[in-house]
């Protein structure tokens, strides 16, 4: 008890003195740098998601340089090791803490409670508190600009697609792909192989494998590493990135690559906490708000397939195009959206079933 | 002029193992590893001294620091113990982690069967169930062993991914949270289902110190019974053993069950303590990394819990680490690998002995 009291007015005095060192800071002029921590679930050098992360927290960086300071943990497994890195963070005075993947929810929100004056901003969650935003992309939307030049590329009309898990972003992102690849061929199939993870090369190219000799010719992934589209590379057929341009891996096999741009997000966030203006709020933006963005097409992509691409791109930014557009029939060819309908944010966020032409 | 070597060096079997050597090695394999790591920090062009402070001392300054150790090396310790057990009667357990996930399966079964209920007797449920879960599963290899004789090294390990598949199965589906939108894992538990913390504003909850005393007991049972006797006499001298009538496909399931039990508990502990709720990945590899502890702490339950503590520490001090001077994770895995490589030279030194012979003559 007694060394709980301590304890407790221990973190108080440290709140205390930071809050005062904060007042202080913006009247002297050689302000302490505002630091800004990151949790990554994987290593920065996958190429992939955490990589698009660490782009982001350099941009903060590049935007501020001595009055921030940065500092990321990566490798965090979801589960009681990150309750403790995020504690870490927080205890060193890391004033904003982005928390990069799904599985670090719940140790965010416990953290949040204990350390009020510390913003924190959780990916793809769904939960906010006082001190706790949300943020994510429509990634969805690169998945309909994928899907339409899939749906013009294929020629066996199978596409293999590497899931990590099933979880709505991915179900999403599937289904997204399938409805804009069934516009141009309503036969199309998308094969789904789960590698139950978001980063293990051997197992992604080991998906990608059996599914190109299951006649798959167009490669989709909603894992982390290059490893699937390394593979269709290998074996000659075309593929998507994943959350970074993926082309110097795969030069020849590279249609176009889903960007995660979080750059403008998190520098943003940064200012807020400089400027004490930082609210707690829920964001999902994407093509529109430039949290979602294209990379440059390959040179297998012929000139009236880039022109489809970049019309179903533009549509979406302009808002007249939604990818979730009825008739939209699930895989027991039950109408799930009436013709002229559209799937609402809420409902999207918790898609748990796949249209008509998944096989997953 | 005829060329002959300087120096002979031979290398003998040592007639008996040093105990001295046998217990000072695994410190002197510690002391190397953080010396290579200091020459690795020089070289990667970080400060060795921060460096080194931030890996191995910042961590232990602090009473929430301390905590964490013990929450971090608890799983390790109870399922090294129980491996230990297994290894000293040649017993190759190698699939804790499974056994592990199915304990927390069934322990979080009961959690969620009873969820919203209340009563003290909830928790021991859950231990109970735990432990059944985690033993029930190393029956399967238990079974495969001693009726068939196939290699449990195998089947333990395959079994592993079978467990994690059987998690995702349920957190996927029947047990997700209904109101989680649909991402895949169970509700919160409910407080009557979480384990009592110990001290206040910390994660230290009861099962770090039911882990110690499992460690304790390990070595009771070890040294001080005929169960024990039997279990090291199986290991060092099959021979003698079959000669006594120790029942050898006994022992197997005894250490099988054991170990599995005792990976379950692990598994429980974890779900009902820092995690409070099933996901589909419960352990960032306790089962595994438990090996490595147990043939750190020389098979040994008092040196395991030790061992444990010494593990645990370069995981938190690889994140500390991390935080404080920027040194990469990938260094956190070289320390383990480094610790592990000492430790196995090290046996070299115990076993064997480097000889100056008198040179040939040519």
């Amino acid at each position: 008890m007694t060394l709980s009291m301590n304890r407790r007015k221990f973190v108080l005095g440290t709140a205390a003195t930071a809050g005062a060192l904060t007042l202080a800071g913006r009247r002297v002029l050689a302000a302490e740098p505002t630091k800004v921590g990151f949790v990554y679930v994987g290593p920065v050098g996958d190429y992939g998601w955490t990589h698009g992360h660490d782009v982001g927290r350099k941009a903060i960086e590049a935007a501020y340089g001595d009055k921030v300071k940065t500092t990321f943990v990566e490798n965090v497994a979801e589960g009681p090791d990150a309750e403790r890195v995020i504690r870490q963070l927080a205890c060193s005075g890391n004033k904003l803490i982005f928390t990069t993947s799904f599985g670090f929810m719940n140790p965010t929100l416990r953290v949040a409670k204990q350390f009020p004056d510390v913003k924190f901003e959780h990916a793809t969650g769904y939960q906010t508190a006082p001190n706790v935003s949300i943020y994510n992309a429509r990634f969805h939307e690169g998945r309909a600009v994928c899907g339409t030049i899939a749906g013009h590329m294929t020629k066996s009309g199978i596409v293999g697609y590497i899931g990590s898990f099933p979880i709505p972003e991915v179900v999403m992102g599937i289904n997204a792909f399938t409805l804009a690849a069934q516009k141009i061929r309503p036969d199309i199939k998308v094969k789904v192989v789960w590698a139950n993870s978001w980063y293990d090369p051997g197992k992604e190219a080991d998906g990608a494998k059996a599914l190109i000799d299951q006649g798959a010719d167009i490669m989709c992934q909603h894992t982390d590493s290059p490893a699937p589209l390394q593979t269709a590379e290998a074996r000659g057929i075309h593929g998507f990135g994943q959350a970074s341009d993926m082309k110097a891996f795969a030069p020849k096999a590279q249609l176009t690559a889903i960007l995660d741009e979080w750059s403008g997000y998190y520098v943003q966030r940064t200012k807020d906490v400089m400027d004490g203006t930082w609210q707690s709020r829920a964001v999902w933006w994407g093509l529109k708000e430039g949290m979602v963005k294209m990379a440059p097409y390959g040179e297998a992509v012929p000139e009236n397939v880039r022109q489809a691409a970049d019309a179903t791109r533009d549509d979406i930014v302009a808002g007249t195009l939604h990818p979730f557009t009825g008739p939209i029939k699930n895989q027991a060819g039950e109408v799930k959206v009436a013709d002229g309908q559209t799937i609402g944010d809420e409902d999207l966020a918790k898609m748990d079933w796949y249209v008509a032409g998944v096989e997953a | 002029m005829r060329l002959r070597p300087a120096i002979n060096l031979r290398i003998e079997a040592r007639r008996e193992t040093s105990r001295v050597l046998l217990y000072v090695t695994p410190v002197a394999a510690v002391i190397l590893t953080v010396l290579t790591g200091l020459v690795l920090f020089v070289f990667m062009g970080y400060a060795p001294g921060p460096a080194l402070y931030h890996f191995f001392v910042s961590p232990l300054l602090t009473l929430y620091g301390l905590s964490e150790l013990l929450v971090k090396a608890a799983p390790l310790i109870m399922i090294g113990v129980g491996l230990a057990i297994g290894f000293r009667a040649n017993v190759w357990n190698i699939g804790a982690e499974g056994q592990l996930t199915c304990g927390a399966i069934a322990a979080g079964g009961v959690a969620l069967a009873l969820w919203g209920d209340a009563g003290f007797w909830i928790l021991p449920l859950m231990g109970a169930a735990g432990i059944a879960g985690g033993a029930l599963y190393a029956a399967i290899p238990a079974f495969l062993k001693t009726r068939f004789d196939v290699n449990e090294i195998l089947t333990s390990l395959m079994l592993t991914y079978v467990a994690t598949l059987l998690l995702s199965t349920l957190v996927y589906g029947p047990w997700k949270d209904p109101t989680g939108f649909n991402f895949p894992q169970s509700r919160m538990f409910t407080d009557a289902a979480i384990l009592p913390i110990l001290v206040d504003g910390t994660r230290l909850h009861v099962g770090t110190m039911v882990a110690l005393l499992i460690a304790v007991a390990g070595w009771v049972l070890l040294t001080f019974t005929i169960i024990g006797f039997q279990i090291r006499v199986v290991g060092q001298a099959p021979a003698a053993a079959r000669f006594a009538g120790f029942s050898r496909p006994r022992l197997i399931w005894l250490c099988l069950l054991t170990s599995g039990g005792l990976a379950g508990l692990a598994g429980t502990f974890e779900i009902a303590g820092p995690i409070g709720q099933l996901v589909p990945a419960i352990s960032p590899g306790y089962g595994f990394t438990a090996i490595i502890v147990a043939f750190l702490g020389r098979l040994h339950p008092l040196g395991i819990i030790l061992s444990g503590l010494v593990v645990a520490l370069s995981y938190i001090g690889g994140e500390n680490a991390q935080v404080e001077v920027g040194l990469p994770q990938a260094v956190t895995g070289a320390f383990q690998g480094l610790l592990l490589f000492f430790l196995l030279a090290s046996d070299f030194v115990v076993r064997y002995r480097v000889r100056l012979a008198p040179a040939v003559a040519g």
